[in-house]
């Protein structure tokens, strides 16, 4: 086991190390600078920003200067927040992501696994159909669109929410829930479909027909096979949910990291830009291994660390 | 009733013939064969089918037959609530919301049903081919994943569009470079789950091969994750549409799309809800549709539900 | 970066991961916090006039200031900041005329190229030290040092004699024309008579910074600490970054009997409709430009409301026609698709802030008789009368397709989307539309990908010369490769004279301008906002600023 682990983390470096070396160079090549704007500096203040942050020196200068302070976590100051350091912009703004992405995966996984296990189990019944219309609204119902109706409606019409920003756990509850939707929804879905994979299986037949009870049969040996799906789309998920809630987070006013991943990019603030992309891709790393070593955890059957094939 | 005359020809024993006694008395039916048998006799599932067909009809005749087009301003008949003239009222620019919902339909199911279709295809090769070998094999494999999906999208995007001509295959482009890494996880951990059951081994004992075993026995098997993740796909492309035309991507303008019409009109949403209401009705009737058809079709393909 | 950073940043790393485990394991983690309530809301019976007894004024400023100093500062959200907090030699008053503000006397030479301020007596830094001429010299000279990075608006500074000189060309910061003759009197030099030098000095590049505190502090912008040292009307409280500045009212001020707003707080909040329903919900005062635009789908409701302020904003939209790329190579051509927008429709159906059709290049709250302009509005007969003699003089038949770009943004896509339905109509031209993300488009922009293409120019001070000098040549921000040497030579004509003989050049030159018509001008921009009734004497000013230093509030 620490064998495999060591090597898992030899693979995330390596890993890293590509998407450093990727990022860095679709950066040089997109086009537009981080000194552009609709006034134009005269070529001269331009010549010395390029200087002061070193963006004249040769490729290779600059991508070994990044590929350190990345493996450092040294990144520099910020190109547009004139002075901020990378770091210090990250550390602000990840607790809020952190405690909404939190917030919104609990929510999600509770309600999405209780949902699909009530269709799994009532097949084509009454509460099957309306499991799933409530995942069909979710899933066709994007999480800016979920959003910006449910301020409309808990914080504008009915006035029981606050609109925006983040001061207080009611300030966390709309974008939580906005930011659940899609995810709870194809979670339900996945249950509610490997469930009943699960559920006529041999195994749970032969439960049953040891006169083992429904709730047992389902909940004992059912959920635990069934509930594999949902944890291999979990590593992405939370990763998907910290970057991707950008847009709920400029509806809610929370100065969160999923907009400054995004904005740096628009803004062309490399520093940033790698800054953010180091970060996520640790996180997003570590939770796949962490899902690839639950999966054992779960399922006996499966060793990640094994062979398969012949 | 009259009996039918019996005659002494009836009892006489018939011809022993080995060959015939070796027969399994059901017709014999493909795997395919057996599906679509069950998928008819699922009524939810015929009804999608129903309503994807009239979609699909009424994005080629919902133009003409309202009398406008998707692109004539009219500004003086800006923002217009549903009426005769327009029956689902007009957009910030006076035109015809009707027109454009069936425009966009064309567009927007196009896009969905291509993107899906690649998101598959890559993504069932993929990971069951990491799942199935595992080891150095899964491990590479899935590393590239991992770095692909680390990399952030937005650049990506933007260098995506400097390269590449503008066109629908660009954005489909655009949207399956990463779109696939979720189908690929969902088929690996399925089939490292299945790779280890009984018939797997029997089957492999009596000497399928790789390929035979991956895609006879392993796919088929995983079905149920892979058709939920694809209606995911579905609306999920929809709607990336819209966010890949804010980078400049996505479908030029005047032409609409689902996408970008409700993310147009999620802005005026307090004041005209109706220009939010048709697009995403219609996305929701859409993916109600193909979910009702990925269940049917979930059903009708599990290799166990087989009698 | 310190040691004590790096283990921050991993402690929340390794923190975020931990707390990801416990999720996966059903851990319950809801994180609440006390919330700060700053809802006006108190709806006492008093007649209009009476100071509310509390003076708080909240605002949203959209988004993080990218820099809260003078020198490197060069956006309108941190000009919002700033001018709170700082102030110049001069203050733009509420008639629009700049005023002594730190200076209290000026004295300008007859050539009007020398200026002698005296900075007053009771002018304090909110830590206590008087404001001097050395922190003027001080504060300008380290814009104008060519080894201090991110001073972006160092141009601003460039009519002072040797500035542009010093910052580009490696002469010494020594000749530059700033003199301290004493503690409280600057002498400053100009190259050329600059009518509107005052204006200037009350922009915030040209304020001072307490040269005891700042030198050799270059980090001292950075935060809300003891190093944040100003002079404004305001005081920096509390920085706290992308979320909310504080701002109280500055005792020591030498004004301060004037300033009644005892605490400002703005809010950074990015969604134009949510910073819109905050408004209504009571959360903000004040809601719109300059701060935070409207969101355009609520305009109309809005004005039906009767609530919508609006105001002159001295700035022009328009599209640029690339002018070496065929057909617009051809003047013919550029007045004919100038001519066929309907500029009244685009202003009254689409934008709807009662902006003004622009038949000109400057804006008319600087020369009034450009209201008029210089071609009719929407005509189309001429538009195809000119189609017609530039197709024959580049011997077409018909036009080819032409492409119109401009960057994403809901406001422009639906001019740009009226735009080429009226030039479909009017010219039987086919359009295509081509939207890119901001960095990218200001890239095809700046290396000529494009054949038509917006832009919009927002005055930097109140001046025509300002509008002007963008076409003077190709390059910066003149993207249509059109230069006329006419046109330069009356351009620098203007630089040495004052009074109407500069007014009469300078009209001269855009005669020229709008004869060649590089751009089809689309419309003068507008300030659109809404405030609430117990809000009182904000200024906004024609170039985007707000100055809270006169407003109140009173009993509702």
């Amino acid at each position: 086991m620490a064998k495999y682990l060591l090597k898992r983390l030899a693979y995330i470096i390596v890993s890293l190390f590509f998407i450093i070396t990727i990022t860095f160079f679709l950066m040089q090549a997109a086009p537009g600078g981080p000194f552009a704007s609709e006034k134009k500096l005269t070529p001269a203040l331009e010549e010395q920003m390029n200087e002061a942050y070193g963006l004249n020196d040769p490729l290779y200068e600059q991508y070994f200067n990044y590929l350190v302070n990345a493996f450092t976590f040294d990144f520099g100051p910020s190109f547009k927040y004139v002075g901020q350091d990378v770091i210090e912009i990250i550390t602000r703004s990840f607790p809020y992501s952190l405690i909404l992405g939190i917030e919104s995966i609990l929510i999600a996984l509770s309600i999405g696994v209780l949902l699909g296990v009530i269709a799994a189990v009532k097949h084509n019944k009454f509460g099957d159909y309306t499991a799933m219309v409530i995942a069909v609204l979710g899933i066709s119902v994007p999480s800016f669109i979920m959003a910006t109706v449910l301020q409309y409606i808990f914080a504008i019409k009915l006035g029981a929410l606050p609109v925006a920003r983040f001061e207080s756990f009611a300030h966390t509850i709309l974008p939580a829930i906005a930011l659940a939707t899609t995810p709870l929804a194809f979670i339900a879905r996945l249950m509610r479909s490997s469930m009943l994979d699960v559920l006529n299986s041999d195994y749970i037949k032969t439960a049953k027909s040891k006169g083992l009870g429904q709730r047992v049969v389902t909940y004992k040996h059912g959920l635990r096979n069934a509930i594999l799906p949902v944890v291999s789309y979990l590593g992405p998920l939370v990763v998907s949910i910290l970057t991707g809630s950008f847009i709920i987070e400029s509806i809610f006013g929370i100065p969160g990291l999923g907009s400054e991943f995004v904005v740096s990019v628009t803004n062309r603030d490399y520093t940033v830009i790698m800054g953010t992309t180091v970060f996520f891709s640790v996180l997003l790393l570590v939770s796949i291994l962490l899902v690839d070593l639950l999966y054992g955890l779960v399922d006996p059957r499966i060793k990640v660390a094994g062979k398969g094939g012949k | 009733m009259a009996l039918p005359q019996l005659k002494d020809s009836d009892f006489e024993p018939l011809q022993i013939n080995d060959e015939e006694a070796e027969k399994i008395a059901g017709e014999s039916t493909s795997y395919w064969k057996d599906a679509w048998r069950r998928f008819r006799k699922n009524k939810l599932a015929l009804f999608g089918i129903v309503m994807i067909v009239l979609l699909g009809i009424m994005s080629f005749i919902g133009g003409p037959i309202s009398g406008h087009n998707y692109f004539d301003n009219d500004l003086l008949n800006a923002n217009k609530s549903p009426s005769g003239e327009h029956w689902f009222g007009t957009d910030n620019l006076g035109r015809d919301i009707f027109a454009r919902t069936w425009y966009g339909a064309k567009i927007s199911l196009f896009i969905g049903l291509m993107a899906a279709l690649i998101d598959l295809v890559i993504g069932i090769i993929w990971g069951s081919i990491a799942g199935y070998f595992g080891g150095k094999v899964d491990e590479y494999m899935m590393r590239v994943a991992d770095v692909l999906y680390g990399v952030p999208y937005l650049l990506v995007v933007i260098l995506l569009m400097v390269i590449l001509p503008q066109g629908l295959w660009t954005l489909i482009i655009a949207m399956t470079i990463t779109g696939w890494i979720n189908m690929a996880r969902i088929v690996r951990g399925q089939v490292m789950q299945l790779r280890s059951e009984e018939y797997v081994m029997a089957s492999r004992s009596l000497g399928a091969s790789n390929t035979r075993l991956l895609f006879k026995h392993l796919v088929p098997n995983t079905m149920g994750p892979i058709l939920v993740t694809l209606t995911l796909t579905i609306p999920n492309a929809i709607f990336t549409e819209a966010f890949l035309s804010f980078l400049g991507l996505g479908v030029p303008a005047p032409l609409a799309s689902w996408g970008t019409m409700s993310s147009d009109a999620l802005q005026s949403l307090q004041y005209y809800p109706f220009q939010l209401f048709f697009p995403a009705f219609f996305i929701c009737l859409t993916m109600l549709a193909f979910n009702v058809i990925g269940d049917g079709m979930r059903d009708a393909l599990d290799p166990k539900e087989r009698k | 970066m310190s040691f004590k950073k790096k283990w921050v940043f991993l402690l929340v790393l390794v923190l975020s991961l931990g707390l990801l485990l416990a999720a996966c394991s059903g851990g319950d983690n809801e994180e609440s916090s006390e919330g700060g309530d700053s809802s006006e809301g108190n709806s006492e019976e008093s007649g209009e006039g009476t100071l509310a007894a509390d003076q708080t004024f909240d605002i949203n400023i959209k988004t993080e200031p990218p820099s809260l100093h003078p020198g490197t500062a060069s956006d309108s959200t941190s000009g919002i900041v700033l001018d709170q907090i700082f102030e110049g030699l001069m203050r733009i008053n509420q008639d629009g005329m700049p005023e002594e503000a730190m200076a209290e006397s000026v004295e300008i030479s007859d050539d009007k190229k020398t200026y002698t301020f005296k900075i007053r007596e009771d002018a304090n830094w909110s830590n206590g030290d008087p404001v001097t001429a050395q922190d003027f010299e001080y504060a300008w000279k380290w814009v104008l040092n060519p080894d201090n990075a991110d001073t972006d608006y160092a141009y601003q500074l460039y009519p002072i004699k040797g500035a542009q000189e010093a910052k580009e060309e490696g002469a010494s910061l020594d000749d530059v024309g700033i003199t301290v003759e004493d503690d409280k009197t600057l002498v400053v030099e100009l190259e050329q008579p600059t009518p509107y030098f005052l204006d200037l000095t009350a922009f915030y590049t040209y304020y001072p910074v307490n040269h005891n505190v700042v030198d050799g502090n270059d980090e001292w912008a950075q935060d809300a600490s003891d190093n944040y040292v100003t002079n404004g009307p305001f005081t920096l409280e509390s920085w706290a970054h992308k979320d909310q500045i504080v701002l109280n009212k500055f005792s020591d001020y030498w004004d301060s009997e004037t300033v009644k707003l005892e605490t400002v707080n703005m809010y950074m909040v990015d969604d134009a409709n949510t910073s819109l329903e905050m408004y209504n919900s009571g959360e903000l005062d004040w809601v719109g430009d300059p701060s935070s635009p409207l969101p355009l789908a609520s305009i109309p409701a809005l004005k039906q409301e009767g609530n919508l302020n609006i105001s002159d904003l001295a700035g022009v939209y328009y599209y640029a026609f690339n002018t070496e790329e065929s057909p617009f190579d051809n003047v013919n051509i550029r007045k004919a698709f100038a001519s066929a927008i309907n500029r009244q429709g685009i202003v009254e159906s689409i934008t709807q802030r009662q902006e003004q059709p622009a038949m000109a290049l400057v804006p008319p709250s600087i020369w009034e008789e450009n209201k008029e302009g210089y071609f009719k509005d929407n005509d189309p007969e001429k538009a195809k009368e000119y189609l017609q003699a530039g197709l024959d003089e580049l011997g077409l038949d018909k036009l080819p397709k032409i492409s119109l770009s401009y960057n994403t943004d809901e406001g422009h896509a639906a001019i740009a989307q009226a735009v080429q339905d009226m030039w479909r109509e009017n010219l039987g031209v086919e359009v295509e539309l081509n939207n890119e993300e901001w960095n990218v488009y200001l890239d095809s922009m700046g290396s000529g990908n494009f054949q038509v293409g917006r832009m919009g120019w927002l005055a930097d001070f109140n001046d025509a010369i300002n509008f002007l000098e963008i076409f003077q040549s190709v390059g910066g921000n003149n993207y249509t490769n059109w230069e006329n040497e006419e046109y330069a030579s009356l351009l620098e004509e203007s630089r040495t004279l004052t009074g109407d003989e500069r007014k009469e050049v300078l009209r001269e030159a855009e005669q020229i301008f709008m004869d060649d018509m590089p751009i089809a001008p689309v419309y003068f921009y507008t300030n659109t906002w809404l405030n609430k009734d117990y809000v009182k004497n904000i200024e906004i000013s024609g170039l985007g600023s707000v100055q809270l230093k006169w407003g109140y509030l009173v009993e509702e």
